[in-house]
């Protein structure tokens, strides 16, 4: 009964680290962007939490409503006056300059708030669980898991079954001639990276609600999310779903055999998938 | 020639530092269908994607009804009336084919063109239209691109070799559907390395040779042997 | 102009220039003053220039992997740290001399970075990048590990093993210092030879065209693997020597990837990356920026990834690059020139 606890818990934990991934893996999908500061970004967005928190006193999960916003329309100006230029056929500019990115960010967080851990605070909720016969769960844990189905949900409906979906694939099969079909690229790879901000921003909340947080630990989220795609498959954010849940589950039985064993346990389940399968489990079919 | 509704005027063009283009002068009439003939290599798709707007070029080489266009993004001179339908089809196989028509439709342009008279002209799309492009045959795969570019309604449509790697019998089908789509009004630039594939349907022609426009006229006046002799760079 | 050129043109052709001469017997009579340098440098000096050194080398390794074999890593911190810790290992519990265990480093880079390897390869692009700082990720938890090492909060070398390196504290500075020298020296001559092999125009093929180069039978792969794997031994070997000079070592800072990754990233870059050149002046620049910035901690920081966008916005081939460019030279000669001795230009065929 305890080890099913542990897999629960790792199965939870498995949706925070899916909410990593998510904007990772729409960033590669529709602009075949690969965002070394991305785990910068989940860290800005707890920071940018802490201050509205602070500023407006409200509960974490209302400062969403606005810093939602705020990253997505960062994300869409990043976008249009910095990555669109870094684009093309060599792999080197857009890697070169979000690793820039990434030192710029976390020194300018370490400057602002200084290295001290901090941590946003839900109230009871943090701490209020239900039971399922014999097992206790985290209402937190539970909900950040929720949140990550839906807005896994949510994006595929948009990819999908929308008109700017359409047009994010279009974009993501051949730029050149989906700009033929009127799309202005700029504009949506903009709008691409501010939804993908968004999510993150969200990742951001419920990751600085769960544990604290510094400057210094984006690098860590950032290798969780590429993991989660990577086992997943590319493309596949239902897949990425699934590899956040590998990854959650191999870090809490490891942590629970032997607790400095947590994060490499992780890494461990990662790169036996990539040894057994290196397209990930569940690699994008065709339409 | 004022009036004309599309103008290349001493059209250079660049890939990179290779010239293709040199000082090309072509100007296409409201509503009439113009052929751009030559070997490979000749220029002529690149003629096309500079009227596109897909490689950029001085603002005042390229002009459409008045406006010089040379220097605007392709989705800019899309909205403006001006379509391709590009060599090899480039259908966008992550959509199915009705997806593939919609997002013509994106530009905005109202006309003649929708969903039912796309399929009206080409029923079997009708029939295939919740399939993704890769499982189409390659005449049905061009029949999507030519109706992608119809459902922007637009005043100039630009054909890029239609006929290219398709049986002949497929070619008869989509050449078929050349008087429905010149009734609606549209002024199209067929280049076709079939030269008389080209000639049957258009009343003008351009030869182009090494970049360069060796012969032009009416299709009529032309005779078979000019034109080979311009498509070939022999000398008449 | 040399087809309108009439009569006999006698034509050779070869790597060398006469820049190129003359900047091969600077840099020995330069490497000479710089041996000499216990006899005549300050110990902050010496330190400074030790420091530089192994910069240096990281930077030339990096380079050789991602501007020639388009292999970018941001995970050579791996083996910064591996090399450190086995330094650490093996004259602590193993009873070497450590020039030895540094040495020894070295081989055992090469051999856990072929395994290492043959997983990692799998990726592609920025997700090899990525994959390579998660394997870096696994070696500090894994030392974090070891108790006998200090665990989480590192350990010191040993007194006894620091005094086997030399008696006295100056000699033991000059002996760091010389040892990287040697390395510094040895890892550009390996990179320039390396290059100037047929292992080294074989890279040059696939960096040009991966497609091209299979077809003329390159093993891409296998070319690939073996960058990878020199470096990673070099890689260690330099480890080794940045913790034989640092004499303490910890999780944190030996698989630190801004001190051996970020930094050298920025070096390639404002360098010139995919030329021989840039390491060495983006080292110099970077020493230069740091000793006159330092005091501004963060913002320096901030700076540099500022200066390393925008360098790789507006000028994508580095300060060396614009100098390349604009003056058509190169110190270090790994393209090949025609010389026609009547002609009186000399044109570079940019191999």
């Amino acid at each position: 009964m305890e080890w099913l606890g542990v897999v629960v818990q790792g199965v939870l934990l498995g949706g925070l680290y899916a909410l990593f991934a998510t904007g990772l893996s729409l960033m590669f999908g529709v602009m075949r962007l690969v965002n070394i500061a991305h785990g910068d970004l989940i860290v800005l967005g707890a920071y940018i939490a802490l201050s509205t928190v602070a500023i407006l006193d409200v509960h974490p999960v209302i400062a969403m409503v606005l810093v939602v916003p705020i990253m997505g329309f960062v994300g869409y100006a990043l976008q249009r006056t910095l990555l669109n230029r870094t684009l093309g056929a060599d792999i080197l500019p857009p890697l070169l300059v979000t690793f820039g990115l990434s030192v710029i960010l976390q020194n300018a967080l370490l400057e602002i708030y200084s290295a001290d851990p901090q941590k946003l605070s839900a109230g009871p909720m943090e701490t209020a669980s239900v039971s399922f016969g014999s097992l206790s769960v985290g209402v937190f844990p539970l909900l950040t898991f929720v949140s990550a189905i839906v807005l896994i949900g949510l994006l595929q409906w948009v990819f999908y079954h929308t008109s700017l979906g359409r047009e994010f694939r279009a974009v993501s099969d051949n730029q050149e001639i989906a700009q033929l079909m009127g799309i202005n690229k700029a504009h949506v790879f903009g709008v691409a990276m501010a939804l993908a901000f968004a999510v993150t921003a969200i990742a951001g909340i419920l990751f600085g609600v769960r544990t604290s947080f510094d400057p210094s630990i984006g690098g860590g989220r950032l290798l969780l999310a590429f993991e989660a795609v990577i086992i997943g498959g590319l493309g596949n954010l239902w897949g990425t779903l699934a590899g956040g849940i590998i990854l959650g589950v191999a870090q809490t039985v490891g942590g629970q055999i032997n607790p400095g064993w947590q994060q490499l346990a992780g890494h461990i389940a990662f790169l036996f998938v990539l040894a057994i399968k290196p397209t990930g489990l569940f690699p994008r079919v065709a339409h | 020639m004022p009036d004309a509704l599309l103008l290349a005027q001493k059209l250079d063009a660049f890939y990179g530092d290779f010239q293709a283009l040199f000082g090309v002068n072509i100007s296409v009439d409201a509503g009439e269908v113009l052929a751009i003939i030559g070997a490979n290599g000749a220029g002529k798709s690149t003629l096309l994607r500079s009227l596109a707007g897909l490689i950029k070029n001085d603002s005042n080489q390229v002009v459409f009804k008045g406006q010089s266009i040379g220097d605007k993004r392709a989705d800019t001179i899309a909205r403006l009336g001006i379509a391709l339908v590009p060599e090899g089809r480039q259908l966008f196989p992550s959509l199915s084919v009705e997806e593939n028509l919609k997002l013509g439709a994106k530009v905005g342009r109202r006309g003649y063109w929708t969903l039912t008279s796309v399929y009206e002209l080409f029923p079997i799309l009708n029939e295939r239209r919740n399939t993704a492009p890769t499982a189409l045959s390659g005449g049905q795969q061009q029949m999507v691109a030519i109706a992608r570019a119809l459902m922007s309604n637009p005043e100039v449509i630009l054909f890029d070799e239609i006929s290219l790697g398709l049986a002949p019998v497929i070619i008869n089908d989509i050449y078929n559907a050349f008087p429905t789509i010149i009734e609606q009004g549209v002024t199209a630039v067929i280049v076709e390395q079939d030269i008389s594939r080209a000639l049957s349907v258009a009343s003008r022609v351009y030869c182009l040779q090494k970049g360069s426009v060796k012969l032009e006229g009416l299709t009529r006046e032309k005779t078979r042997d000019a034109i080979t002799a311009a498509y070939f760079g022999v000398a008449v | 102009m040399n087809a309108d050129t009439k009569g006999v043109l006698k034509t050779t052709i070869s790597r060398s220039s006469r820049v190129s001469i003359i900047a091969m017997v600077l840099s020995l009579v330069l490497m000479l003053v710089l041996a000499w340098a216990p006899y005549w440098a300050g110990r902050a000096e010496m330190r400074l220039l030790g420091e530089l050194f192994l910069y240096l080398s990281l930077a030339s390794l990096w380079n050789l992997m991602a501007g020639y074999a388009g292999l970018v890593s941001v995970g050579q911190q791996a083996y910064v740290g591996l090399g450190g810790y086995l330094l650490f290992a093996l004259t602590m519990f193993g009873g070497l001399h450590p020039v030895a265990a540094v040495l020894l480093a070295g081989v055992f880079s090469a051999f856990l970075s072929l395994p290492v390897a043959i997983l990692i390869f799998r990726l592609h692009g920025a997700y090899f990048a990525i994959g390579t700082w998660v394997i870096a990720e696994m070696f500090r938890l894994s030392f974090a590990q070891v108790q006998s090492l200090g665990g989480g909060s590192g350990t010191s070398l040993p007194i006894g093993v620091v005094k086997s390196l030399a008696a006295s504290r100056s000699g033991r500075e000059s002996l760091s210092y010389w040892l990287a020298l040697g390395a510094v020296v040895f890892t550009l001559g390996f990179v320039f030879f390396f290059m100037r092999s047929k292992k080294g125009l074989a890279l040059t093929a696939i960096r040009d065209s991966e497609a091209g180069a299979a077809e003329l039978g390159i093993n891409i792969w296998r070319s690939k693997l073996e960058v990878y794997v020199y470096t990673s031994a070099i890689t260690g070997v330099i480890g080794g020597l940045i913790f034989l000079q640092k004499l303490r070592i910890s999780p944190d800072a030996a698989f630190s990837v801004s001190d051996w990754t970020a930094f050298v990233i920025f070096i390639v870059v404002i360098g010139g990356i995919g030329t021989l050149e840039g390491p060495i002046i983006g080292t110099l620049l970077f020493f230069i920026l740091r000793e006159s910035m330092a005091d501004l901690g963060t913002t320096y920081l901030m700076i540099l990834g500022l200066v390393a966008i925008v360098i790789m916005l507006k000028a994508p081939q580095g300060i060396w690059g614009l100098i390349r460019q604009k003056f058509d030279i190169e110190l270090f000669p790994l393209s090949y020139f025609v010389h026609q001795k009547d002609a009186s230009t000399q044109k570079s065929s940019g191999a």
